[in-house]
């Protein structure tokens, strides 16, 4: 069914990505006030008088758990840059509050903002003028493509497959619905409210536990899970230094400096960090680094990525392919170091690289090749982690655990409409809006869908 | 030799063909005062029903009430002959529910000639139409095979099934409209010659068998209902047939021998052999093409339906086939039931030309040729139905054309017959298309108990419902406004509902509520809630059902409102006519050709293109806006 988007209320961060002091995410449409208010505890915001700064705190109405400490802005239409009413919070900053924040308003109904189309609607309701619309046309298509783009690579693996399946479930479902009230007479088989019951629950179950993947917080709120290892003194820890800009890890070249797990949260380009710098995983007689070396094994294979850091200028030795070897099922980056020396090594003589590792050639005395391991990490976490070990998905982005969110909130009404005895048809509504969405994520939402699975499941007709 | 032609007469609106699609057009034409000739090529074949002999079903006969509620014909007609009445999806919400009724196939083709034979304004003639009067891309009159030419100022085609119609039963093919009538020909040539675009469709038809001949016995039994229901809203229940004077239908089914007779001569089967080249529908198979396409299934069902009270003949529902017709003899005989059956006429398919409907705008005129209208099965469609509806809206359009008026058009969340018209237009078929009640986005709203509310204003507008009729709906409008307001005013105390509720087992109240907020519990229904107020119950059956359905389905339909708000915003934003596509910067390349060839008139309809997405439709909008197109429109 085509579904009308020129008129819902929308949502992005509006502030540029990275580390600010304040972000500020922007809310424009009819029901921006409903929805922030379902979050935000304070004045009534619905009351508020237009124009004026309210301080509060953000809720997340699934859990009442504190989300961030805001300052929240109504402005109401007509005038607004959007000449619709318009909700700015003003976050304490850091990508880990805001991308909640803005998880959280699209899990409670906003829709995440297509490039450009704050300034879209300014001028379809006449705030701007041509030229400067004309500017957003480009941005519209250009970043579209990219996006489209860029949902596809994200999702030609597990998640897509696992949303895909979800969706077959629901819609062998409604195509059942369907038929029976398309045929009445047909000795089909009746879809009855507690079988769409069942379903729902199971969905649901499904969706849960891709939401903790988002929500418990491995990602969104605690960082990327990002193991360093690497025998001692390949550079590790001047790389580090380099990847934060500052000393922090103490620089030595006495082998073993680094003897217990160091955990850092650190922030690169606007993404969160859980960096975890391993004493290793060689064999040893000594007692405490043989606690040491127990605790990296558990540090990597928590780890959602792990930074192999090799040494150009020296042979693979044991250790390294210990490392390799013990990281193998991971997703990884393998870093050749000490690019500036004379090679032993490159990654066309080293063996135990997979196809799917990414390789990178640095030098971090003379800082080459930093830059290229920062955007890299922050792709990989823009992109979603799949963590190799099992089909485990990872939630990574607010737009999908936003409509994660919206998706769950459906099958809850069709819950709480089969408790409430409501006939299966209408229950069945829900049920749709849940496909939509769920298909939203995977870019997908043909109309004619249901049809056709009408029609190849069953035999109809006179 | 060369036929003379001779002027014929000139009329306002010339409708062709008196199909289900034809008479609901020329009445509607009539009634809007317009001066009407209908055309047709045997008017024995008037409002014939050459398949099932019956009217409505889920999705269907919600557009048998729309179109009553907009002044046609199909429900008063049905409603004067049916043989048997049933309301479907009882068990189910009032979004689904849905009447069918069983005609007297006879009686429906006489009523409905009788009616138009009876109708001011109104010209009812045997002819078949071979040719257009276009000039200059206007369409201006048409030409029959006896050299009369008619001139008009719109012209209705529904041919249906006659355009260059080919009966197909196993090995032996030829030329022939529906039921062995005339096909049409040369209209067909005209319309290619003109600039249309035809394609091949197929549909088919059972055999039917002579009822002295089934042992009922060995079948089951399908009675109408014992309530009284009709189609129009018009017809007072007082009416209804008892149902001793009722006809049953009988379901029987296949078996395994039926499969085997069909699978073993699937290479005399057109279908197969690849005689067929027209498309057929996914949901009306064959039935060879339901036991090749769904092997494991051990049986289909099959209905055994009364064509009329004065024919022994049976219709064989859901048996439709192209098989030879000696195959046809063995598979019938194969059914309980049926083993001695005498067959009367052997099932066919057909092939036919449609006017692929992309060609049409949204009030049924031709893209192509000016002032020209084409509706029913001749736009792609299947199903009496589907054609009346269509039928109406292009006779309604075409008297308007004649006045030169704005169009009529129904949108999506108005009406199935809406829904019906924009998937034509805006999608195209590649099948004969069917309604189904999942093709409607807004169906809680698209009931068919609530078609008066909808639409009777707009019939009233048009000129097709008179005063009387206005008059009284809208006392039941207000009836339903009052009750709806009363019982959100007043309160039901804990003393009032109690014995209520103790009888059901369910826990007292704690607090006096409004009545309408008790009336949404699940086991609360009207009647119970007036009597605990105390008082009578007065009101109508029709208004109590509205005021129920409105409480109890209160949140749903606010959701669909909401979402029906925001489809309205878009579809007021209109899209200049001719409109250059290739000059709008930033529209994708498949955007481009898809709305070239559409051309949609609003943004909501673009959208609704397949292969046009957001983006685009974010573009349109920002060229479209404020008269600001003409920059790029030159």
């Amino acid at each position: 069914m085509p579904t009308v988007t020129e008129y819902d209320t929308i949502t992005a961060i509006s502030t540029p990505p990275g580390e600010g002091a304040i972000s500020v995410v922007r809310l424009s449409g009819d029901q921006s006030i409903e929805i922030a208010s379902k979050l935000f505890k304070g004045s009534d915001l619905n009351k508020v008088a237009s124009h004026t700064i309210n301080y509060g705190h953000l809720y997340d109405p699934e859990n009442g758990s504190l989300i961030d400490e805001v300052m929240v802005s109504v402005m109401r239409a007509p005038k607004t840059f959007t000449r619709e009413d318009i909700v700015e919070i003003n976050t304490h900053g850091g990508i880990v509050a805001t991308n909640k924040v803005l998880q959280t308003l699209i899990g409670s109904g906003a829709r995440m903002a297509e490039p450009g189309e704050f300034t879209k609607r300014a001028f379809l309701n006449g705030r701007i003028d041509l030229t400067q619309a004309e500017s957003v046309m480009d941005l519209i298509r250009a970043k579209t493509d990219k996006a489209m783009q860029v949902a596809v690579n994200q999702l030609d693996g597990n998640l897509n497959h696992l949303i895909s399946n979800l969706r077959q479930e629901i819609l062998d479902t409604l195509a059942q619905v369907e038929v029976n009230i398309d045929y009445p007479e047909y000795d089909t088989e009746q879809m009855t409210t507690d079988l769409l019951l069942e379903k729902a629950k199971l969905v649901s179950q499904s969706i849960d536990s891709l939401l903790k993947t988002a929500t418990s917080g491995q990602i969104l709120q605690h960082g990327l899970a990002t193991a360093i290892v690497g025998k001692p003194n390949v550079g590790k820890s001047s790389l580090l230094n380099r990847l934060l800009d500052e000393d922090k890890a103490i620089v030595t070249d006495v082998a073993g400096t680094t003897r217990d797990i160091v955990e850092q949260y650190i922030n690169i380009d606007g993404v969160p960090l859980k960096l975890i710098d391993t004493a290793g995983v060689r064999e040893t007689d000594d007692v405490v680094e043989k606690i040491g070396v127990e605790r990296s094994r558990q540090a990597l294979k928590d780890a959602d990525l792990v930074i192999v850091v090799l040494d150009s200028s020296r042979d693979l030795e044991e250790e390294d392919r210990e490392l390799l070897e013990a990281t193998s099922d991971k997703k990884r980056i393998i870093i050749f170091n000490k690019d500036d020396l004379v090679h032993k090594i490159s990654p066309k003589n080293v063996d135990q690289l997979k196809e799917d590792d990414i390789v990178l050639v640095t030098s971090a005395i003379k800082n080459d090749g930093i830059e290229t391991i920062k955007s890299t990490i922050s792709d990989i976490f823009n992109e979603g982690i799949e963590d190799n070990n099992s089909s485990n998905v990872i939630i990574t982005n607010a737009r999908q655990a936003g409509l994660l969110l919206q998706a769950k909130d459906s099958l809850n009404e069709v819950i709480n409409g089969i408790e409430m005895d409501m006939p299966i048809d209408l229950v069945q509504i829900d049920m749709t809006t849940c496909w939509e969405t769920l298909g939203e994520i995977i870019g997908e939402s043909y109309p004619d869908e249901l049809i056709t699975q009408l029609f190849s499941q069953f035999c109809l007709g006179k | 030799m060369e036929i003379k032609e001779y002027e014929a007469g000139s009329f306002d609106v010339v409708v062709v063909g008196a199909g289900h699609a034809g008479s609901e057009a020329a009445l509607a034409a009539a009634r809007m005062g317009k001066k009407t000739l209908l055309v047709t090529i045997n008017l024995d074949m008037v409002a014939f029903m050459p398949c099932n002999p019956s009217v409505g079903g889920p999705a269907k006969g919600i557009v048998v009430r729309e179109i009553d509620a907009l002044g046609g014909q199909m429900a008063k007609n049905i409603d004067a002959t049916y043989v048997q009445m049933r309301m479907l999806n009882t068990g189910k919400g009032p979004a689904v529910r849905a009447l069918r009724a069983q005609a007297d196939k006879n009686m429906y083709h006489e009523v409905m000639k009788d009616t138009l034979e009876n109708e001011d304004n109104l010209t009812l003639r045997q002819g078949v139409v071979e040719r257009l009067v276009v000039e200059d891309g206007v369409c201006q009159g048409v030409v029959t095979s006896t050299g009369a030419i008619y001139h008009a100022k719109s012209v209705v085609l529904t041919a249906g099934t006659s355009s260059r119609g080919k009966i197909i039963i196993g090995e032996l093919m030829y030329s022939s409209g529906p039921n062995n009538s005339l096909p049409s020909i040369k209209l067909s040539e005209d319309l290619e010659k003109q600039g249309f675009k035809l394609t091949r469709f197929k549909t088919g038809t059972p055999p039917r068998v002579n009822k002295n001949t089934i042992d009922f016995s060995k079948t089951e039994e399908q009675p109408g209902d014992e309530v009284a229901n009709h189609f129009s809203f018009e017809t007072p229940d007082e009416k209804y047939l008892d149902l001793k004077d009722q006809l049953s239908c009988w379901m029987t089914y296949t078996n395994s021998q039926t499969h085997a007779v069909i699978n073993a001569n699937l290479d005399r089967a057109p279908m197969y052999s690849g005689v067929i080249e027209g498309v057929g529908p996914r949901y009306c198979p064959s039935i060879e093409d339901k036991v090749v396409r769904f092997a494991d299934k051990p049986r289909h069902q099959i209905f055994l339906e009364p064509e009329g009270r004065n024919t022994q003949e049976y219709y064989v529902g859901d048996f439709s086939t192209s098989m030879p017709e000696e195959i046809q003899l063995e598979m019938i005989h194969s059914m309980a039931g049926l083993e001695n059956a005498k067959l009367m006429r052997a099932g066919y398919a057909i092939e036919y030309d449609v006017v692929e409907p992309w060609q049409l705008k949204p009030n049924l005129e031709t893209k192509v040729v000016e002032n020209l209208f084409t509706a029913g099965q001749m736009n792609g469609t299947s199903g009496y139905e589907e054609a009346a509806g269509q039928g109406l809206m292009a006779g309604i359009n075409a008297a308007l054309k004649v006045d030169g008026k704005d169009p009529f058009i129904l949108r999506r969340d108005e009406a199935y017959i809406g829904v019906l018209i924009d998937d034509l237009v805006t999608k195209g078929t590649n099948e004969p298309y069917r309604l189904l009640t999942s093709r409607a986005e807004y169906r809680l709203i698209l009931r068919h108990d609530n078609a008066d509310l909808r639409l009777t204003d707009k019939g009233y507008d048009l000129g097709l419902i008179n005063e009387e009729r206005y008059a009284s709906f809208n006392e039941k409008r207000a009836a339903i406004e009052a009750e709806l307001d009363r019982l959100g005013r007043k309160m039901i105390t804990p003393n009032q509902a109690d014995p209520f509720l103790q009888k059901l087992g369910m826990k007292p109240l704690k607090d006096g509520i409004l009545a309408d907020h008790f009336l949404r519990r699940p086991e609360v229904h009207y009647d119970d809630v007036i009597s605990i107020m105390g008082e009578e119950v007065t009101a109508d059956r029709r208004v109590k059902e509205q005021v129920e359905i409105a409480v109890k389905y209160y949140g749903y339909i606010k959701k669909e409102e909401i979402k029906i708000d925001r489809l309205k915003r878009m579809e007021e934003k209109k899209i200049p006519e001719r409109l250059d596509y290739t000059k709008v910067s930033g529209l994708a390349t498949e955007a481009v050709q898809k709305l070239s060839k559409i051309n949609p008139q609003t943004l909501a309809q673009a959208s609704r293109i397949s292969g046009v997405n957001p983006a685009d439709i974010g573009i349109l909008s920002i060229y479209i806006q404020q008269g600001r197109i003409a920059k790029v429109a030159e």
